[in-house]
């Protein structure tokens, strides 16, 4: 059987997350692990290619890989104690996870997402060591030199080091907080492919479609986790609509998308998704933003909208969280079921002055209120606070259309 | 186990009661923090731990060259300054973590957790 190096690459790109998760467990070291995973992916493109992908590709990319680690640990005469441990030991635990908790790449989640680290650090770690992704790609996803972000994730493996931050699951009385930062994390990697910061690409399907394969494992790993539930379906629920979204380079809003284009596939799963969140009873922020998502993909069209619901929700949502982009959200609700003015007067007490949405949503509610000039100027000052390409068309747009 | 820094930076000169306003949040402090020692003790996270004299009593000396060099004052001339600090040994960061945090509460101030490199 022939195997060409794409199909290697992305046998072990699948693999990836699995197997240095294995490697930290096993030899208590990141760089042992990353630098053992490359040597195994080196042997699968020399012998894959010919011999075929072996069955268990998995379990013979661990096997390598832990072979070529004991090799350098030997080679090397590294006396560290935990890595003489690690050559005695015999590792018999098999490849496939044991049990949800068992799971080696949960704890690798937790420790790339720990409060210790940098919040951008823990990001950057997560889709290095868990989505495999190279540091290249993290570096043009976030749009910044690719020495920095190496720097970036060079400093956050060496604080994992040095200052022995646990490979470990947390404690069911930590669990619920030390999840949260798990699930933010991965939300902030979805929002940045879903409306990148940048004048690249308005989309970044590469980190869209990790954050989700990310919590689909997350998912696996924690099934009974209402609000693992409700971030998956948000975000089924959200990139349903990614096709319908941009037009001709330009941004649509939601209600002048076309619904046609919206994946039902994954709005039927989201759905699922949302129904069982509802029977578990244990509301949370994400599942909130999740059943949000729902009452609008369950709408035919853009006017069916139950808005009362959108708003009833979004004030639930804002007593867990009282943050002004919440408020934000909820004032552009209250807008189509009180109208422009009402919005208006609760969206310009918001401190976001800073924020391209904030400026943007003023624009809106000021232009159907008839207020040119000072939508024109609203027009400017959100397109002055975004990079993103898709946006400035649109924004541009609506701008050039005011008289 | 990692032994870990933890220290207590503060003002660098102390008021009346030290930082903490009166003299009844003095000695609450102090109850709360000798009964924060007695449970590291007890837990058998202990090493060592100590409150610091106020920055102004501090003397820098300088022996890099052929005869010392003494100076009056901290190091740094900063408006904080490490007020005392506890050596422990546990088994990861979040143990320290949580250490750091009862630690905070009992002493009315913020604490810097910091791995040793190695211990002597």
């Amino acid at each position: 059987m022939q195997t060409g190096t794409a199909a290697v690459e992305r046998v072990f790109r699948e693999e990836y997350g699995r197997l240095i998760a294995s490697l930290v467990r096993r030899f208590g070291d990141i760089d042992i692990a990353e630098e053992a995973a490359g040597e195994a992916l080196v042997t699968a493109l020399e012998k894959w290619p010919t011999s075929g992908v072996p069955p268990n590709p998995g379990g013979w990319l661990t096997t390598t890989a832990a072979n070529r680690a004991i090799d350098r640990i030997r080679r090397e005469k590294l006396r560290d104690s935990k890595h003489q441990a690690a050559l005695m030991t015999h590792d018999d635990t098999p490849h496939e996870p044991t049990g949800p908790v068992q799971d080696d790449r949960l704890r690798l989640l937790f420790t790339c997402c720990h409060p210790a680290l940098a919040p951008e650090a823990r990001i950057a770690l997560t889709l290095r060591l868990l989505g495999g992704l190279t540091v290249p790609e993290i570096a043009q996803a976030f749009l910044v030199p690719e020495t920095t972000m190496g720097q970036r994730i060079t400093r956050a493996k060496k604080k994992i080091a040095a200052a022995n931050v646990p490979y470990r699951v947390p404690e069911a009385e930590d669990l619920p907080e030390r999840l949260g930062g798990v699930l933010t994390v991965l939300f902030l990697v979805f929002n940045e492919g879903y409306l990148a910061s940048g004048d690249g690409d308005p989309v970044r399907v590469e980190l869209t479609g990790e954050a989700i394969r990310l919590v689909r494992i997350l998912r696996q790993l924690l099934p009974d986790e209402p609000e693992v539930l409700g971030l998956l379906a948000m975000l089924l629920l959200t990139d349903a609509r990614r096709e319908a979204r941009v037009r001709q380079g330009q941004l649509v809003p939601l209600t002048e998308q076309d619904r046609a284009g919206w994946d039902r596939a994954l709005i039927t799963e989201g759905h699922q998704l949302v129904r069982q969140c509802l029977g578990i009873n244990r509301p949370g922020r994400y599942q909130i933003l999740a059943a949000i998502n729902a009452v609008h993909t369950d709408a035919p069209s853009a006017d069916d909208v139950d808005w009362s619901q959108v708003v009833a929700l979004y004030g639930q949502l804002a007593r867990l969280d009282d943050s002004p982009i919440v408020a934000l959200n909820r004032a552009v609700a209250i807008a189509e079921l009180d109208g422009p003015g009402v919005a208006l007067a609760l969206v310009d007490r918001l401190p976001l002055a800073g924020y391209h949405a904030w400026h943007a949503t003023r624009a809106d509610l000021l232009r159907r209120l008839g207020r040119t000039a000072e939508a024109k100027t609203a027009y400017d000052e959100a397109l002055a606070a975004t990079e993103n390409s898709a946006e400035r068309a649109y924004l541009a747009r609506k701008r050039g259309e005011l008289v | 186990m990692t032994n870990y820094l933890m220290s207590v930076h503060g003002p660098a000169e102390m008021e009346e009661f030290g930082n903490y306003g009166s003299k009844e949040a003095m000695e609450e402090a102090f109850a709360a923090t000798g009964a924060f020692n007695d449970q590291l003790k007890a837990d058998g996270y202990w090493v060592f731990a100590g409150g610091l004299q106020s920055g102004s009593t501090a003397t820098v000396v300088d022996g890099q060259g052929e005869k010392p060099v003494v100076t009056d004052g901290p190091y740094l001339e900063t408006k904080e300054l490490i007020g005392g600090f506890w050596v422990i040994d546990v088994p990861d960061l979040d143990v320290a973590l949580k250490l750091a945090a009862a630690a905070s509460k009992a002493c009315r101030g913020k604490v810097e957790v910091r791995p040793f490199d190695g211990l002597a």
